[in-house]
C-alpha cells in the first residue's frame, strides 16, 4: 500500500514503469531459462500434469454395456450399442452364460465437455482419463472417436500419481 | 567509375536513381522497424515473439505479412466515399517519403538540400493529418469517424509544439537547411541537445503524438474504437498505413537526430571517414530513438483526448516558447 | 391560432443567435467489441465525445442454466455450473453444492472443506489476475497483460494438478470433494486427493504471485497516466451501490466493508486470519486497488490453509444414488466478482425442481445507466473495465 504513495516526484511512476519493462527485456534476452514464459510450440511441447483431462480412454474388456456412462453424461455424447451373446458354460452341463458385448462405443468430442462424470460412475473401471490433447481435426466428423481409437488411447493413460500424505 | 559519375551527372538518371532509392527505403526501413517492434515488445513481455517464419528468429514474419496483405480482397464499404477512401493511405505515405528527402545521411549525401529544409520537413509531415481525416471521414463507420475527429484534434494540437521545438535549434545554427544545421553542430563541436534538451524533449513527445503511437493513440485506441480511422481498411491499403507509420517513426527520429543529436557526426571522427560512416551513424542514432519510442509504447497506457489536449496546449507550448526565448537571449548575449 | 408564450420566446431567441446545429449520434458499443468482456451491447447517444442515455442490452449469451437445471442431476449440474463465471471456475460450484448439502444435512469432512477453501481462493486469485491483465489493456497498456497471465498459469497449473481441469474443475461432490475415479473392484481406482508436491508447489507459486503482483503494481498503479485515467472517474457512492445491489470488490471500493466470507459459513473462513480491503472514493482506481489487495489477502489465506490442512476423508458417507429431500434453501457466497447465490428448490428427486442463480455481474452492471451518464467515451471503457463483469455471469 505504501509503495504507491511514495511517488512524490512527478514522473517517478512512469520511470518505474519504464524500468520494469526494460529489465524484463534484458532478463528475457540474457536469462531465458528463468524468465521466458513461452515455448517454441510445436518444436517444444509443454507436458500436462498426469491428472489433466485430455481425452477419455476405453478398456473394452472391462465394459459390460451397462449404459451408466451414456445415461449420466450431461451432453449425451456417448453412443453405445451392444447385444447379448451366449457363451459356453464354464463346466460341461452348466448354464449357458449370457454376456453383453459391445458393438459400438463412440464418444463425440465435439460435444464432450470434459466433466468426467462418465469416468467416475463407471462401476467396472472401463473408462480412464489421459492427458493427451493433440487430436484436433479439420472436419467435425473426425471428432467422433470410435471404439478402437478409444482403446488406443488406453496406452497413454499414465500411472496413478503419488499422493500427498 | 568514371562512367558511373558521368551517368549520374545526367539529371534524369540521377533523379530516377534517387526516386528508386527513396522508394526502396520506405518498405525496407518499415520492415526492419516493424520486425524490431515485434521482437522487442515480445522480450519486454517475457515472450519469444515471431520465430517460425524464415527459420531462426522469424525474420521473414513481416515479409509474410506483407504478402498476406497484398493478396487480400480489396474491400471498400458500400457507403464509403470511394475516391477519398482510396487516396487517404497514399497521402500518408507521400508525407513520409517527402520527409526522407531532406535528411542528410552524410556530408553531401542528401537527396535534395533545400535551403528551407526544416520548414519543408514540418510542412510535409503535416500532410498526413489530412490523410488521416480523409480515412476517418470516408469510411462510413461511426467508429472511424470518431477516430478521425480525435485525430484531427490531436494532430493539429501537436503540430504547434513540434514546430516551436525546432526553432531553438534553428536559432543556434543560423540556417534552416538541414545539412547546414549538421555542419553548424560539427563546427561548434557539440550536439545541440546539450543546450536544447527542452526542445528535444518537446520534439520527441510531439513526434510520438504525430505518429499516433501510445501514449497518444486515441485516434486508433484499439480497445475502444476497434482500430479508429483504420477500421475499414484491409489488404494493401492497410499495408500502406502500416508501413507509413513505421517509416514515419524513422523519418521523425532522423529529423530529431539531425536537429539535436548531431546527425551523421560523432565527435572525434574525421571528415573523410564520415563519407561512408555517416549513414551508419545516422541510422544507429535514429534506431536508438526508435527503440525509445517502442519502449514507451509498450509501457504506458493512453491519454484521454482532453488530457492529451491540455498536455499540448498548457504544458508543451509554453515550454517550447520559453525555450525559444531563452535560446534567443543566449544567442544574442553570447 | 394562439401563440403561447414559450413558443414566442423560443422564436425570439432563435432569431437572435446563430448556433451551430449538431446532432447526437447513436453509437452501438458492442456486441462485438474488444472491451465489453463478452457480448454486451451498449446503446449510447453520443454528442461529440460525451455519452448520454446509455442502455445496456444483454441476453446475447443466455445459455439457459436455470432451465437446464430442471432436467439434470446434481453431479451433472456441478459440471455445468462452473461455466457461469468462466474466469473463476471453481468458485461457482461451491455455493450450489453447499445448498444441496444443507438440504441433505450432511456434515462435510474437514479436509474436504480445507481443499474447497484453498481452491476457491485460488479461483479468486485467478479471476483478479485476469482483471489485472485486461484492465490496463483497455486503458492502452499492453504489457501487464502478459505478466498477469503468466502468473495465472502457475495457479491454473496447480488447479489442474489437483482437479484435472484448469478453468472447469468439476471437483465438488455432494458431501465433499471428488474422492476417486473408478468405483469398481479393479485396481485402477485413481484417488483424487492432493498430488504429491502440491503443498510445496503452492507455497512456491504464492511467493511468485506476490512478487509479480508487486511488479504489476509498480508498472501500473504509480503511473501518472493511469492515475489521470482512473482517479475520480466513475465514482460510485456507497448508497447508490447498495441500492442497486452491487456486491463484491465494487461495493468494497465504495467504502462499504461487507464481505460474505466474514458473514456466511459456507466455508470455514472463520479459522483464518485475513483482512477485508476497503476503498475510499469508489472510483476506478479504488476498484483496481481493492482487487490487488484482495489477491494479497487470498495468498495469506492459502498460506495459512496449507500450513494447517488436516488429514481425513475427502467425502462424507453419501448414498450411491443421491436424492435431496424436499425443501428449499438459499446459499450465497463471496465469489470473485461479487455475491453469487443459489436458490435451490428440491422436491425429493435426483435433480433440483428449480434452481435460481443470483449472479454477481448481473447486479453489478445494473448501475451502468446511472454511472455512465454524461461520461466521455474513453471513460465508458475505463468504467466498464473496472466493474469487472463477465457476460457468462450476466446472462447465465
Amino acid at each position: 500500500m505504501t509503495d504507491t504513495r511514495l511517488r512524490q516526484v512527478p514522473g517517478m511512476g512512469m520511470v518505474k514503469g519504464l524500468w520494469v519493462t526494460l529489465s524484463t527485456m534484458f532478463k528475457t534476452l540474457f536469462l531465458p531459462k528463468a524468465h521466458l514464459a513461452t515455448v517454441n510450440y510445436p518444436k517444444v511441447k509443454e507436458q500436462p500434469v498426469p491428472r489433466a483431462r485430455g481425452v477419455i480412454a476405453l478398456d473394452q474388456e472391462a465394459c459390460t454395456v451397462c449404459m451408466l456412462c451414456a445415461r449420466q453424461c450431461p451432453d449425451w455424447c456417448i453412443y453405445i450399442e451392444g447385444h447379448k451373446e451366449e457363451k459356453p458354460p464354464d463346466k460341461p452341463g452348466g448354464r449357458i452364460k449370457v454376456r453383453n458385448t459391445l458393438d459400438r462405443f463412440d464418444i463425440d468430442y465435439a460435444l464432450c465437455m470434459y466433466c468426467g462424470i462418465c469416468v467416475e460412475v463407471c462401476p467396472f473401471d472401463a473408462l480412464f482419463w489421459s492427458p493427451e490433447y493433440e487430436y484436433s481435426e479439420s472436419h467435425m466428423g473426425g471428432m467422433l472417436h470410435d471404439m478402437d481409437r478409444l482403446q488406443d488411447w488406453l496406452l497413454t493413460v499414465p500411472e496413478n500419481p503419488a499422493l500427498e500424505n | 567509375m568514371g562512367f558511373l559519375t558521368d551517368l549520374f551527372s545526367n539529371f534524369w538518371v540521377s533523379l530516377a536513381g534517387k526516386l528508386l532509392l527513396v522508394g526502396l527505403m520506405i518498405p525496407l526501413v518499415g520492415l526492419v522497424i516493424g520486425f524490431a517492434e515485434l521482437k522487442l515488445s515480445a522480450k519486454m513481455q517475457a515472450r519469444i515473439g515471431p520465430y517460425f517464419a524464415g527459420g531462426r528468429w522469424g525474420w521473414a514474419q513481416l515479409i509474410a505479412d506483407g504478402v498476406k496483405f497484398f493478396q487480400k480482397e480489396d474491400l471498400i464499404p458500400a457507403e464509403a466515399d470511394k475516391p477519398v477512401f482510396k487516396i487517404a493511405p497514399i497521402l500518408v505515405l507521400v508525407s513520409t517519403v517527402g520527409l526522407l528527402v531532406v535528411i542528410p545521411f552524410g556530408p553531401g549525401l542528401i537527396f535534395r538540400d533545400l535551403s528551407v529544409g526544416v520548414f519543408y520537413a514540418l510542412a510535409i509531415s503535416s500532410l498526413s493529418t489530412i490523410g488521416i481525416l480523409m480515412a476517418g471521414w470516408s469510411s462510413a463507420n461511426k467508429y472511424s469517424l470518431m477516430g478521425g475527429l480525435r485525430a484531427a484534434g490531436q494532430l493539429i494540437a501537436y503540430e504547434l509544439p513540434l514546430v516551436l521545438a525546432v526553432v531553438g535549434a534553428v536559432i543556434l545554427a543560423g540556417t534552416m537547411s538541414m545539412a547546414g544545421i549538421v555542419e553548424a553542430q560539427i563546427s561548434s563541436g557539440y550536439p545541440y541537445v546539450i543546450f536544447q534538451f527542452l526542445g528535444f524533449g518537446v520534439f520527441m513527445i510531439a513526434a510520438l503524438a504525430e505518429l499516433t503511437r501510445i501514449p497518444f493513440d486515441m485516434p486508433i485506441a484499439e480497445s475502444e474504437l476497434v482500430m479508429g480511422y483504420l477500421t475499414e481498411y484491409s489488404g494493401f491499403r492497410f499495408l500502406f498505413f502500416f508501413l507509413a507509420e513505421f517509416a514515419n517513426m524513422f523519418s521523425l527520429s532522423a529529423i530529431a537526430v539531425t536537429l539535436f543529436l548531431g546527425g551523421y557526426w560523432l565527435p572525434g571522427i574525421s571528415e573523410d571517414v564520415l563519407a561512408w560512416a555517416g549513414p551508419v551513424i545516422l541510422m544507429a542514432k535514429a534506431f536508438l530513438l526508435v527503440f525509445i519510442m517502442i519502449w514507451f509504447r509498450w509501457t504506458f497506457p493512453r491519454f484521454r483526448e482532453d488530457q492529451l489536449q491540455s498536455l499540448s496546449w498548457k504544458i508543451l507550448v509554453p515550454i517550447a516558447l520559453a525555450n525559444i526565448a531563452i535560446t534567443a537571449v543566449f544567442k544574442v548575449v553570447f | 391560432m394562439v401563440l403561447d408564450q414559450d413558443l414566442v420566446r423560443h422564436l425570439a431567441e432563435s432569431s437572435v443567435s446563430v448556433e451551430l446545429e449538431t446532432e447526437d449520434m447513436t453509437l452501438n458499443i458492442g456486441p462485438q467489441h474488444p472491451s465489453t468482456h463478452g457480448v454486451l451491447r451498449l446503446v449510447a447517444r453520443v454528442d461529440g465525445e460525451r455519452a448520454f442515455d446509455v442502455h445496456p442490452v444483454i441476453g446475447y449469451m443466455h445459455r439457459g442454466y436455470e432451465k437446464l437445471s430442471e432436467v439434470r442431476t446434481y453431479p451433472q449440474i456441478t459440471a455445468l455450473v462452473n461455466r457461469i463465471d468462466w474466469v473463476s471456475g471453481y468458485a461457482n460450484e461451491v455455493p450450489f453444492i453447499v445448498a444441496a448439502e444443507k438440504l441433505m444435512e450432511i456434515e462435510v469432512p474437514e479436509r474436504a472443506q480445507y481443499i474447497r477453501l484453498i481452491l476457491t481462493e485460488m479461483a479468486r486469485i485467478s479471476s483478479h489476475l485476469v482483471f489485472m491483465a485486461s484492465y490496463p489493456l483497455e486503458l492502452g497498456a499492453a504489457t501487464p497483460l502478459f505478466f498477469a497471465l503468466r502468473e495465472r498459469e502457475r495457479v491454473l497449473d496447480l488447479l489442474e494438478g489437483v482437479t484435472g481441469g484448469r478453468f472447469h474443475p468439476n471437483f465438488n461432490r455432494i458431501g465433499g470433494v471428488k474422492p476417486a475415479y473408478g468405483s469398481g473392484s479393479s485396481t485402477r481406482k485413481v484417488i483424487q486427493d492432493l498430488p504429491a508436491g502440491f503443498l510445496a508447489e503452492t507455497r512456491d507459486a504464492m511467493d511468485k504471485v506476490t512478487v509479480v503482483v508487486d511488479e504489476i503494481n509498480s508498472l501500473v498503479a504509480g503511473n501518472e497516466i493511469i492515475l489521470a485515467r482512473t482517479k475520480g472517474i466513475g465514482v460510485l457512492p456507497p448508497e447508490v451501490a447498495a441500492s442497486y445491489g452491487v456486491s463484491g470488490p465494487n461495493l468494497r471500493a465504495s467504502g462499504v466493508k461487507f464481505d460474505l466470507r466474514k458473514v456466511e459459513d459456507y466455508l470455514p473462513y472463520h479459522l483464518f486470519d485475513f483482512e477485508v480491503p476497503v476503498g475510499e472514493n469508489g472510483d476506478c482506481w479504488d476498484r483496481w486497488h481493492v482487487r490487488l489487495l484482495e489477491i494479497r489477502q487470498s495468498v495469506r489465506i492459502i498460506q495459512q490453509a496449507i500450513d494447517g490442512i488436516p488429514s481425513g476423508p475427502l467425502q462424507a458417507k453419501v448414498p450411491k444414488v443421491i436424492k435431496v429431500p424436499k425443501g428449499e434453501t438459499y446459499v450465497r457466497a463471496e465469489n470473485p466478482k461479487g455475491e453469487m447465490g443459489y436458490y435451490l428448490v428440491s422436491n425429493g428427486g435426483q435433480g433440483p425442481y428449480r434452481l435460481k442463480i443470483r449472479s454477481a455481474s448481473f447486479s453489478n452492471i445494473s448501475i451502468l445507466p446511472w454511472i455512465l451518464e454524461g461520461v466521455l467515451v474513453p471513460d465508458i471503457i475505463a468504467i466498464m473495465g473496472s466493474l469487472d463483469f463477465v457476460l457468462g455471469d450476466v446472462d447465465r
